[in-house]
Order: C-alpha cells, then sequence, then structure tokens
C-alpha cells in the first residue's frame, strides 16, 4: 500500500532505484498481462515485440499526447482519456487494438494517490478492449515546467481493410453514435472560474466493442472520431478530403439538455466542442437502419442517430439547415472556443 | 436537437416568413441592429434566407470591443507598463490598439490577464499587492457590474479604465452620417432589459423611423422584422418593444441605479465612427480615485488614424457590409485580423467569416 501523500520527486524518472519502485509498485502490477508477444512490459527490455497472426490484415499505428485540465474531471480522468484517445483513433481505422505503449511525463511533487488513479483508470479501460500496455517510459520534470501530467501513447491494431476517413460517397448518410458536444461542455463546465453546477459528465469512452459489430454488418466507408473541434472540424475534415458537400440536419443533432443549456449560456457551440466517446459513421444509404440497430444495441450508441447525407453541392464544404430552417455552411472552427462577454 | 427553451419552430418560422414576404416593400429598405448577438444568431441561424430581395439586417455598432478606440487600447498597454496587472475581458485582448494588442504588449511580459466578470478584477486585487485596473468596456449591460465592484467595499488597489458607451446615442449619430439610408432600427435586446424604451423614445423618438426591441431567437429576430415593416407600411416611426418577454418598457432600475451612483455621461470616442455626444460614461468626481489614468498619472493617448484599407469604420456604421471590404477574408481573417471588426467575436467580419452571413445558401 502506497502512502496517500507520498509525492512524486526528481529521482522517480532518473531510471535508479526509486524507478524502479515506481515501477514495481505502481505501473507492473496494473498490466500484469503486458505482452502482446514473447517480450513484454515484465521484462523491462529496451523494446516490446509484437505478433500478428497470419490474415490479420493491415497494421494500424497511431499515436497520441494528452493534456487536460482539470486532470480529473467529471465523467473521467487523464488515464481514461489516453486510453480511450489512442484506442479510438484505431477504432474510427477499423482496427482491433492489440497493444499500447504508455509515456507518462510527470511534475515533481504530483501525488503517487492520483497517479495510482489515473493508472488505475488508464488499465481498466484497455481491459475492457482486451488490449494491453506492452512497454512505456517515465520521466519526471522540475515543479512549474509541466501542469501535473503529460500522457502519451502509441497504439497498434490490426484491420482486414483500414477504413479511411476520406471515402465518401454522394448518397451516403451520415451517422453519429451518440450525443454530441457532452465532453468539451462538461470540461468547460467543471472549469472553475465559471462558477458552474451541472450533472453533466464527459462521454469519454472506448468504442471499439460497439463499432467492431457495425463494422463486421459492412457498408461502412468511412468513419472519424470528433475530438477536438468537434463535430464542425470532423465534417469538414471528411468533406474536403473527399470534395464531397455534408449536409446535415440540426434538428436530427442528438444533443443532451445540459449540453444545449450550458452552450447557450456560454456562447459556445456544442457542435465545435470535443467529444471522446463518439464515432461519426459514413455509410452506403442501404446500410444505414441496419447500422443504426446494431448501434443502438450497445449501451455506448443508445442515442445513435441518422444526421445526414452525402451530396455533391458545395463540395468540400459542410451545410447545415438549422432548426428554425434557415440554412448555412458549418465551417471548421477557428480554435479553442472562448466564451463571449454578453 | 431537443428544443429546450427555444424559439426556433419551424412551422412559426415559415408563418413569420410569409408575414414578412406580404409586409415587405418594393424599394430597398436596410434595417441597422446594433448588437453582435442579433449578427450571431442571424447567421449561424441562417434567417437571412427568410428575408425578401428588398429587405437587408445589417449589423452597425454593435460590438463593444470593435468601438472602443485605439487609445483605449494604448492606455490600458501604458497602465500595464506602469507596473498595473491590468484585467481585460478575453474579447478585448486581440483588438488593435495604435502599436500593438494587449495580446502582444502580454508576449512582451506585460501582466494583462483575461477575466470573465468585473467581479474577478475586485477579487484578484483583494489578494495581490500590485495595483490591479480593470478594463471596463461594454454597453449598458455591462456597466452595472462595473459600477457594483466600486460600490461593493473595493480593495485600495483597484482602479477602472472606464471605457463604457451607450447605445441611443450613437444610433441617433449613425442618422446623421451622410449615405447612411437606415430606414429602420432592430434594438438590442440585450441592452433593453436594463435600459427600458425611454432612451429610444429620448434619443430617437423624433426621427422618422421604426424602432424596435428585438430577442435573440430566430423567432424573435422574425418577429421583430415584422413589426419593423409592418410600421413602414403603416407609415408609422415608434419604438415599440418586440421582445416583452424579456423586456420591461421600465427596464432594470435596480441596474440602472447602480450605474448612476458611480458613472455620469461623457462625451465619447467610438473606433470608427468618431466622437459621440454623451454617449460613454466617466467616473463621477467622488469616484475619481478609482480612475486609473488618474491613479497612475497618466493622460489618455491621442486616438490614432484609421488603418489603410480598412472598411471597419463604414462597416461599423452599416454602409457597408464585410464582404465589401478588400481586405476582408484575404488580408484580413480572424487568425490575422487587420481591422477591430475581425478581431471581436461579435464583430460583423468575424461572424461573417464564420458563418457567411451574406450568402443565401
Amino acid at each position: 500500500m502506497i502512502d496517500q501523500e507520498v509525492k512524486i520527486g526528481p529521482l522517480h524518472g532518473a531510471g535508479g532505484e526509486m524507478m524502479g519502485q515506481l515501477l514495481d509498485r505502481l505501473i507492473l502490477p496494473r498490466f500484469a498481462g503486458g505482452r502482446a508477444h514473447r517480450i513484454g512490459l515484465a521484462e523491462l527490455d529496451d523494446g516490446a515485440t509484437v505478433s500478428v497472426p497470419p490474415g490479420a490484415g493491415e497494421v494500424v499505428l497511431t499515436t497520441d499526447s494528452h493534456v487536460v485540465k482539470p486532470i480529473f474531471f467529471p465523467g473521467g480522468d487523464i488515464g481514461l482519456l489516453a486510453a480511450a484517445g489512442t484506442l479510438n483513433d484505431l477504432a474510427v481505422m477499423g482496427a482491433q487494438p492489440i497493444a499500447l505503449t504508455l509515456a507518462a511525463i510527470i511534475e515533481e511533487g504530483f501525488l503517487f494517490s492520483d497517479l495510482e488513479r489515473i493508472l488505475d483508470s488508464f488499465a481498466a479501460t484497455l481491459d475492457r478492449v482486451g488490449a494491453t500496455v506492452v512497454c512505456g517510459d517515465t520521466k519526471v520534470m522540475p515543479s512549474g515546467e509541466l501542469d501535473g501530467i503529460v500522457l502519451n501513447t502509441t497504439g497498434i491494431g490490426t484491420a482486414q481493410h483500414a477504413v479511411s476517413d476520406a471515402d465518401l460517397r454522394p448518397g451516403d448518410r451520415v451517422l453519429t453514435t451518440g450525443t454530441i458536444g457532452d465532453h468539451g461542455m462538461a470540461l468547460m463546465a467543471a472549469r472553475e472560474e465559471f462558477h458552474l453546477t451541472t450533472t453533466l459528465e464527459s462521454d469519454v469512452a472506448a468504442v471499439w466493442p460497439m463499432l467492431a459489430p457495425a463494422l463486421a454488418a459492412g457498408g461502412i466507408h468511412a468513419m472519424k472520431d470528433p475530438t477536438r473541434g468537434g463535430l464542425a472540424a470532423a465534417l469538414n475534415e471528411m468533406a474536403r478530403k473527399s470534395n464531397t458537400c455534408i449536409a446535415i440536419a440540426e434538428k436530427d443533432i442528438p444533443i443532451k439538455e445540459a449540453v444545449y443549456g450550458l452552450s447557450e449560456l456560454l456562447g459556445i457551440s456544442p457542435l465545435e466542442v470535443a467529444n471522446e466517446g463518439k464515432a461519426l459513421l459514413v455509410v452506403a444509404p442501404d446500410r444505414a437502419e441496419e447500422i443504426l440497430e446494431i448501434l443502438r444495441n450497445h449501451p455506448l450508441g443508445v442515442d445513435a442517430a441518422d444526421i445526414g447525407e452525402v451530396g455533391t453541392e458545395y463540395p468540400g464544404r459542410v451545410v447545415i439547415e438549422t432548426e428554425v430552417g434557415g440554412r448555412r455552411f458549418l465551417d471548421m472552427p477557428l480554435g479553442d472556443p472562448v466564451p463571449r462577454i454578453c | 436537437m431537443t428544443p429546450v427553451f427555444r424559439f426556433s419552430d419551424p412551422k412559426r418560422g415559415r408563418a413569420l416568413a410569409d408575414a414578412i414576404h406580404l409586409l415587405a416593400p418594393a424599394e430597398p429598405y436596410k434595417i441597422v441592429h446594433v448588437c453582435g448577438t442579433h449578427e450571431m444568431a442571424i447567421t449561424r441561424n441562417g434567417l437571412r434566407r427568410f428575408l425578401p430581395e428588398t429587405v437587408d439586417v445589417l449589423e452597425g455598432p454593435g460590438c463593444p470591443v470593435c468601438v472602443t478606440p485605439s487609445a483605449d487600447i494604448d492606455a490600458a498597454i501604458e497602465l500595464a507598463r506602469a507596473g498595473a496587472i491590468v484585467c481585460s475581458f478575453g474579447d478585448m485582448i486581440r483588438v488593435p490598439g495604435s502599436r500593438q494588442s494587449l495580446d502582444q504588449a502580454r508576449s512582451e511580459g506585460l501582466d494583462i490577464r483575461t477575466i470573465l466578470s468585473a467581479s474577478d478584477a475586485a477579487d484578484l486585487a483583494r489578494t495581490v499587492k500590485e495595483q490591479v485596473v480593470f478594463f471596463a468596456v461594454g454597453f449598458e449591460t455591462t456597466a452595472p457590474m462595473t459600477a457594483a465592484i466600486l460600490l461593493d467595499d473595493p480593495p485600495e488597489n483597484l482602479t477602472v479604465l472606464a471605457s463604457h458607451k451607450l447605445v441611443p446615442p450613437a444610433m441617433s449619430a449613425l442618422l446623421d452620417l451622410p449615405e447612411n439610408r437606415i430606414g429602420a432600427y432592430l434594438a438590442p435586446g440585450h441592452v433593453s432589459t436594463v435600459i427600458g424604451l425611454a432612451p429610444y423614445e429620448a434619443a430617437l423618438g423624433d426621427r422618422p423611423i421604426p424602432v424596435v426591441v428585438g430577442g435573440f431567437e430566430p423567432l424573435d429576430i422574425l418577429y421583430a422584422v415584422a413589426l419593423i415593416l409592418r410600421q413602414h407600411r403603416d407609415r408609422r416611426a415608434e419604438v415599440e418593444n418586440g421582445y416583452p418577454r424579456g423586456v420591461a418598457a421600465d427596464g432594470n432600475p435596480v441596474a440602472r441605479k447602480l450605474t448612476e451612483a458611480v458613472f455620469e455621461t461623457s462625451d465619447a470616442s467610438w473606433r470608427g465612427i468618431g466622437m459621440i455626444p454623451r454617449s460613454g460614461l466617466c467616473l463621477k468626481p467622488e469616484f475619481s480615485t478609482f480612475d486609473a489614468l488618474s491613479r497612475f498619472g497618466l493622460e489618455r493617448p491621442k486616438e490614432a488614424g484609421d488603418i489603410p484599407g480598412c472598411r471597419c469604420p463604414d462597416i461599423l456604421t452599416a454602409r457597408a457590409v464585410p464582404s465589401e471590404c478588400p481586405l476582408f477574408a484575404v488580408r484580413c481573417t480572424p487568425l490575422s485580423p487587420v481591422g477591430p471588426c475581425m478581431v471581436g467575436a461579435e464583430g460583423a467580419c468575424s461572424i461573417w467569416f464564420r458563418y457567411q452571413g451574406e450568402r443565401a445558401i
């Protein structure tokens, strides 16, 4: 049992005895099965080996660095976010996750107990999709040179045929696997300077268990996770890359009442803030209903909805029909949304 | 989308659009609003699609940060240079002064902080030894908050750089500009919740144009436009409340009392427009100890000239739309803004850049 008040010190990242203790006490017990082949985490070697079974198809690789403020937020923490973030990047490529790396850069003085919580949620998220950590790294930065903790994860997975985010075809339907804007708005509400109280939680979750059966059904032409920049950024990227026009209807986009209320209060569009447990699917029109049914059968997909279609009217652009019946372009958000004064 | 408390019903929207088309004049008719939130609602909801060809709704001087003179931004930077912690609303941070923006000054090491409300500045002053200056920007809606911190036992190291502006005098001044062709005003709902209807009567009562207060939901705006067109058809020119669920005829006397306790009206310089008589608020003599410039013994800097090529002055006076500016979306974008209307989130250029205000698609 680790003393709750123990803090990370400079030696914990120095490669010596202190770091060994950190690994033995915190890391290794949480990733006991940490191997995807002959050499895994327990060997503490300079690298790990990964085997891909014959016929597993293409190998998909992705990497992501994770910073979040606050580190513990309603509905999750940076550990869950880092695991889900990398797993979801694999998932929307259509890839079954196999193994992850985990590199942590930690500020001196960070609580051991907080690190334990973060590692617990990281490990639990990986367990849920049957992936594991096979190698990692720890560095400690002097106090003040880093805001708490930064996690970097690289993920590896396999897909029979990886799904791109660019293969959109006119006539295709655009589906979301659930409500939009939850993560971004929950974090916004959690920022103390707004003095807000809400029950809203981040949607952060690994989506592979929901997507796997939908992929098996066939008919998915493109997928993307609407993370930073939200639905608006993800749709714009897909429209640009495929030179198609995506037309969506505001009234069909599932948005929680709390998200909508906060967005009105802060003057920030729910379509422009991050989601961390959702995917956008572009599917053949005759398969849309069936895929929606499959998604809705999974607890993460109960709010899945058909929000629009792929066309050719304004190539490279996204058009939204507004609730009241107006129409406008939905453009790429410019940067981090900032609340307006009045 | 779940309509929570939202006035966006498409059936009612169509009915109002039909009414607007029936009431539309045959000759071109320009309705000017003076509120960035109106422009945001109009563009974000694609409402120009509902308007007849002859009817235009344009933004005038509706963005408080856009109309803040460059001299006031220069003054805020001078105060920071003199050692003060300057607190500003986030919108203001990137607006260019005569030489640089607050943002650029901050990157040179000056202590300039973004806050969300006036009370944050007072709270900060209570926890630090340094002088704290609140850069008080905004219309009649934000002035009561500035007044409130000065009435609530303010810490001694807190001062205010007052740049509050009043909307009705500016609406009146616009009508005196050449080529203004303003047919009617869609008056701002937020400001009206505070001031009520009387200040519009006082500033615009003798002008031959309709003034209708409008709310910010799509149906509110379409309704206000319909009321304007009905007045025009009936040859009436009245101040009318098209937002009764938000605006009382008498406004909010409590908020006004706060403002009146601390501020008095003064002539004020508006960016792009110039000096407008009695259109600003300055601290009353009994609050002059909280005047930032006098505490630091600084003079208000001189207003810089116009930015070459930038049509913000015409846009802020509703004599041009953003797409008519040669710099718009070419040299001037939200990521590298040239004029103030591209910087303020409520600025017409910034909104048009994000939502394509002009084009009905």
